[in-house]
């Protein structure tokens, strides 16, 4: 298929629909509402599901209904929405039904403002929600990673019924930029065996996150958490740029990672052995490859668009080895590759002793 | 070849517009792009912008500091980023709305009267193509032709009317610079 001219939000609302996106449940907010307006025109005209629901509050319990049932079911909102959503997201986790929620992150904290930010950074990957689980959460960086990253994320919250966040800052959901949209796949007829479609001729099948014995309730984490433990194997994607014969790695994602792609062109056009390791999933975070790369270099440096929120995942993957440096901006302000760039020099000019490697 | 431009002006003069004409231009001859909207609690009246990147390789930032090129369309937007354009670039400005001799000499200052030219062809909201009929003509960042095949190919049907009176409008900023050049 031809590449194509696309808006953020809008080729992710496409791409959901082309990826058999039966039912969306959703309430507006910038800066993600173009991604809700595409789907309220496409989905009827498809004769699927689009409701604005009255609250965030609301659509998450529709999703919740929805993925019970079997439907292919997505909401999308901005971090406050996300916010409101914690709770039915809990619910969705513990009754292991595939949800997939795009989240376009704006400034915060509070209403905050509608500027690009990564600030949900903690919100998504942490929990999203009460008690024992980690969403899987995949932050694109561009048009094309935000197509290819909703597809997938509806592969994955089926395969491992689980709930998958696309996290993306404000900037790729409003920015355009040539993409190639994926073929329309067929809308899914039958429904999964666990599934209420109505028990006529079967067992009842039950879906419930309430287990009022201790053990009962142990025994479903520990179903979670060996289910999570095999997504940390399987699943972690990252993306690497100049991560040859380096001396300092960057560190950062969404947005953040792109721009810091930038200031690493500029830091090796200097000379500096400068390299970028892009998370494209934030849970499972890219933990093992990091490890490996802090093991041949002398410092990292994160990037992001916020307080330093990866920063915490970055420095438990690199275990102390090495000094670990931060770059931020809040607010909704980006970073500009220049500041990203004295950043880097910065912190690489502190390497007082660059060894030899044998 | 690496093209930043930052489009500027108030709310309704088309500006986001022009730069998505660009964008969808440089796509359409193969270039890698990107382009960003101002899109804060923006108001009528108020000033809009959009950076537009044009590349022969992946883009990194969509985001500069120092644009190459900036066209502004109305004085707040001249006087907020005339300062950012990068040494050695280039401004262009809507001379209508905004007087002014142009306060860095290190940068091409180029004046284009592109409200009055909209407003000969009797539709003001004109201007925009005018300024980049003149912009493309001083700089060549992509050719007239590819903006007149991208509005051929990308203007929605409902507003294919409308054609034949932008490949006018820039045609009309193409000659005005080209005469000034001239001179």
């Amino acid at each position: 298929m031809a590449k194509e001219m696309l808006k953020g939000n809008v080729a992710i609302a496409e791409a959901a629909l082309r990826a058999g996106l039966e039912a969306y449940f959703g309430y507006p907010i910038t800066p993600q509402t173009e991604l809700l307006e595409h789907l309220s025109k496409r989905m009827i005209e498809l004769d699927r599901v689009f409701l604005q629901a009255e609250s965030e509050v609301a659509a998450v319990n529709m999703v919740y209904g929805a993925a019970s049932a079997g439907v292919r079911v997505m909401s999308s909102s901005s971090s406050p929405g996300v916010s409101l959503m914690q709770e039915g997201l809990s619910y969705i986790a513990g009754s292991e039904v595939p949800t997939v929620l795009v989240d376009i992150m704006r400034g915060g904290p509070g209403l905050g403002n509608i500027l690009p930010s990564q600030g949900d950074y903690f919100q998504v990957t942490r929990s999203a929600g009460h008690g024992d689980y980690r969403p899987i959460v995949l932050a694109p960086a561009s048009v094309q990673e935000a197509i290819d990253f909703t597809v997938m994320a509806f592969d994955l919250a089926e395969k491992y019924r689980h709930i998958v966040i696309v996290a993306a800052d404000g900037q790729i959901g409003q920015m355009m930029e040539p993409a190639e949209l994926p073929p329309m796949r067929e809308v899914r007829k039958e429904r999964p065996d666990w599934a209420l479609t109505g028990a006529e001729g079967r067992d009842p099948n039950v879906i419930t996150s309430i287990y009022l014995k201790g053990e009962e309730m142990e025994a479903f984490n520990l179903k979670i958490q060996e289910k999570l433990s095999e997504i940390r194997r399987s699943e972690p994607r990252w993306y690497e740029f100049q991560t040859e014969d380096l001396d300092m790695l960057v560190v950062g994602f969404g947005t953040a990672g792109r721009i810091a792609y930038t200031a690493v062109e500029m830091a090796r056009e200097r000379g500096m052995k400068v390299g970028l390791l892009r998370p494209q999933t934030l849970w499972p975070f890219p933990e093992e490859r990091l490890s490996q790369l802090a093991d041949e270099i002398e410092s990292v440096l994160v990037v992001e668009m916020n307080a330093g929120q990866m920063l915490e995942d970055v420095r438990l993957a690199v275990g102390g080895q090495i000094p670990v440096g931060f770059y931020g901006r809040m607010g909704g302000v980006v970073p500009m590759p220049d500041e990203i760039l004295e950043a880097i020099e910065g912190h690489y000019n502190r390497l007082t002793v660059r060894t030899v490697r044998t | 070849m690496q093209e930043e431009l930052l489009f500027a002006g108030f709310g309704g003069q088309g500006v986001m517009f022009v730069g998505q004409l660009l964008a969808y231009a440089a796509m359409d001859q193969g270039y890698e792009v990107t382009w960003i909207p101002s899109y804060g609690p923006e108001m009528r009246g108020g000033t809009a912008h959009c950076y537009v990147v044009i590349s022969d390789k992946p883009i990194g930032s969509p985001v500069v500091r120092n644009p190459k090129v900036a066209i502004a369309f109305n004085k707040p937007s001249y006087e907020k980023y005339e300062g950012l354009v990068a040494e050695g670039g280039l401004i262009a400005y809507n001379a209508s709305l905004i007087e002014t001799q142009g306060e860095r000499k290190d940068i091409d200052q180029i004046a284009v009267p592109a409200t009055s030219l909209a407003d000969e062809l009797g539709n003001l909201k004109l201007a925009n193509i005018v300024m980049l009929g003149a912009l493309l003509t001083v700089r060549p960042v992509l050719t007239l032709d590819a903006i007149r095949e991208a509005l051929d190919a990308h203007i929605p049907s409902h507003r294919r009317n409308l054609l034949p009176l932008n490949l006018q409008a820039l045609d009309k900023g193409a000659a005005v610079v080209a005469d000034r050049l001239a001179t």
